[in-house]
């Protein structure tokens, strides 16, 4: 198991009170899955990826990354975040972004080079290594910060709603990418999104989330082949994914809408 | 500035664009910036005549006759000790002190300026050094945040006047003179800004991007120099400019209450002993332009140096 998550509780302690952004969450995710997290705003599908990566402290039950606590195996290099934003440094070129954690984990200059040509590669932006982030556009900027996270090689890929302000022609485009790119590297990846094809088109599994407190609704295994053109999502299979995930998404939110 | 600065205008043109950018924006500039300088003369002269005239009135009046207007226009233009000097006297003033003297003269005013300018550079150096590390202490460390911004802050209420003579007179009794004493009241006019500017500075990047560092395991000090320390930089210029300035004014006043021989101060301190307006306008006039140099001394970094980094708007 990479990420083993058993009756995870976090409650954020506000001005307005406490809140419940976790409650009882359990969840297995296998090496070599790609796991979408799906759900509206509130429901903990952001906060249970930084318990992942330790950028927040459960409150309440246990989770472990890779047999480590995510302290650990943060410390450990374990993943690579994927931010909303692509958070690029301006000051930056694109290759020295990807170098960034690279030279922050010390790898030596020749590494350096070799790998950040190797992921500018695996995303197809080669040739920009000297072009500065204000020089491309959105979809080019969250495929160099793709990029950056793959530079150190950690087996497991944290996304966090990496295409959500990219518009639907450029998100189809880097989902067919993305999906390229799990199956060339194999890594294990869990991916936040508001969209259900999306979340359908990608994932081996998808979990269904809903709001007040951020729960699990439902896990769906996805039936469909792991090789997916993007028509796939024209058949009855995916169309019936789409369904369930709907349904989950409807019973979560109960009368809230 | 949040949010880091996209496509400048005209960025994606050549060297030669840019060049010719430059130059149609300067000769655009040339008209206003002309006819600000002739009213400005104009004002001068007028108030030359207004201020001097009571003067050539009190002398035509011992003398038992009517001044008219021509006599008062030029009574009033040329005195020895006007109230107010008129523009060509600066003017002859300043060309006789910095053309007609060799630099190493003490009748030079260039000597004077860089006696001052010394000390200026100097304490502007410590004030600058001193501000960044008490902005990165202040970043860090929470006690520190709490306890050093209020005496930061305490120390510019004290009025320079006030402080500079104690100051003086402290070094002075411990053996310390010349140009170090004016090199740290420059200093403790510089620092100010700079920590200010570079707390603001370092607390720029937003949460995602110090996460970023975290899911890295950065230390403290990679963050710093790799993150924080970068997207300072147009904090930090923007701070030295009004630094650079406010040190030339601690270097001019800290050579006021020794009755220092040397320097601008110096200069300013004579002309007023001895009534010698002319002289302290050349003075004042050789400070507005060191002023003027160092603050565009400093423009020309930060252009160079965000440029390079990708930054320049």
């Amino acid at each position: 198991m990479v990420v083993e998550a058993r009756r995870l509780d976090l409650t954020f302690q506000t001005a307005d009170g406490p809140v419940q952004a976790l409650s009882d969450v359990s969840l297995d995710i296998r090496a070599g899955d790609f796991v979408s997290f799906i759900g509206p705003s509130g429901c903990g599908k952001t906060t249970f990826l930084r318990v992942i990566a330790g950028l927040e402290e459960a409150t309440g039950g246990s989770v472990s990354v890779n047999g480590m606590t995510p302290d650990e195996a943060r410390r450990a290099r374990a993943y690579g975040y994927v931010f909303q934003a692509a958070g690029l440094y301006p000051w930056r070129t694109i290759g020295r972004n990807v170098k960034l954690p690279l030279e922050i984990m010390g790898f030596d200059r020749a590494e350096q080079d070799r790998r950040m040509r190797d992921v500018l590669r695996l995303v197809e932006l080669e040739g920009f290594e000297r072009k500065y982030p204000w020089q491309l556009s959105g979809g080019m900027q969250q495929r160099a910060s793709i990029a950056r996270a793959l530079a150190f090689d950690a087996a497991l890929l944290l996304m966090d709603e990496p295409f959500g302000a990219l518009d639907e022609i450029v998100r189809d485009r880097l989902n067919e990418q993305l999906l390229d790119l799990w199956a060339r590297t194999g890594k294990t990846i869990c991916f936040v999104t508001h969209s259900i094809p999306e979340a359908v088109y990608l994932s081996t599994r998808i979990v269904v989330m809903s709001p007040r407190p951020g729960r699990i609704a439902d896990v769906i295994d996805s039936p469909l082949p792991r090789e997916r053109p993007l028509d796939i999502r024209d058949s009855a299979a995916f169309i019936e994914v789409a369904h369930r995930v709907r349904e989950g998404l409807r019973a979560g939110m109960g009368d809230d809408v | 500035m949040s949010d880091p600065p996209l496509a400048a205008p005209g960025a994606g043109t050549g060297r030669s664009g840019r060049v010719g950018l430059l130059v149609w924006r300067i000769s655009g500039a040339a008209g206003p910036v002309l006819a600000v300088i002739l009213a400005l003369l104009a004002i001068w002269y007028a108030a030359t005549v207004w201020l001097n005239a009571q003067w050539v009135l009190d002398q035509a009046a011992r003398a038992d006759r009517m001044a008219g207007f021509g006599d008062i226009l030029r009574g009033t233009l040329n005195q020895e000790r006007p109230v107010l000097p008129a523009p060509h006297q600066v003017a002859a003033e300043l060309w006789n002190t910095v053309a007609l003297q060799p630099v190493t003269s003490r009748r030079s005013l260039v000597w004077h300026a860089w006696v001052t300018l010394s000390a200026t550079l100097t304490g502007f150096g410590i004030g600058t050094v001193l501000g960044i590390a008490l902005a990165i202490g202040i970043v860090h460390n929470r006690a520190m945040d709490m306890s050093v911004m209020p005496w930061a802050i305490a120390s510019q209420t004290i009025p320079i006047l006030a402080i500079a003579p104690m100051i003086i007179v402290v070094l002075n009794s411990v053996g310390v003179q010349g140009l170090l004493p004016k090199a740290i009241i420059s200093a403790y006019l510089s620092f100010f800004p700079v920590v200010v500017g570079m707390v603001t500075g370092l607390r720029s990047p937003d949460a995602a991007q110090l996460d970023l560092m975290r899911t890295y395991s950065a230390s403290r000090a990679q963050t710093l120099w790799k993150l924080r320390f970068p997207a300072s930089l147009p904090y930090l210029f923007a701070s030295l400019k009004v630094g650079v300035a406010a040190s030339l004014v601690g270097a001019i006043v800290g050579e006021l209450p020794t009755g220092a021989v040397r320097g601008l101060g110096a200069r300013l301190l004579s002309g007023s002993y001895y009534g010698q307006t002319v002289q302290i306008w050349a003075a004042l006039l050789m400070a507005a332009f060191c002023a003027a140099l160092l603050v565009g001394l400093i423009g020309l970094i930060q252009r160079l140096t965000l440029g390079r980094m990708g930054l320049a708007r």
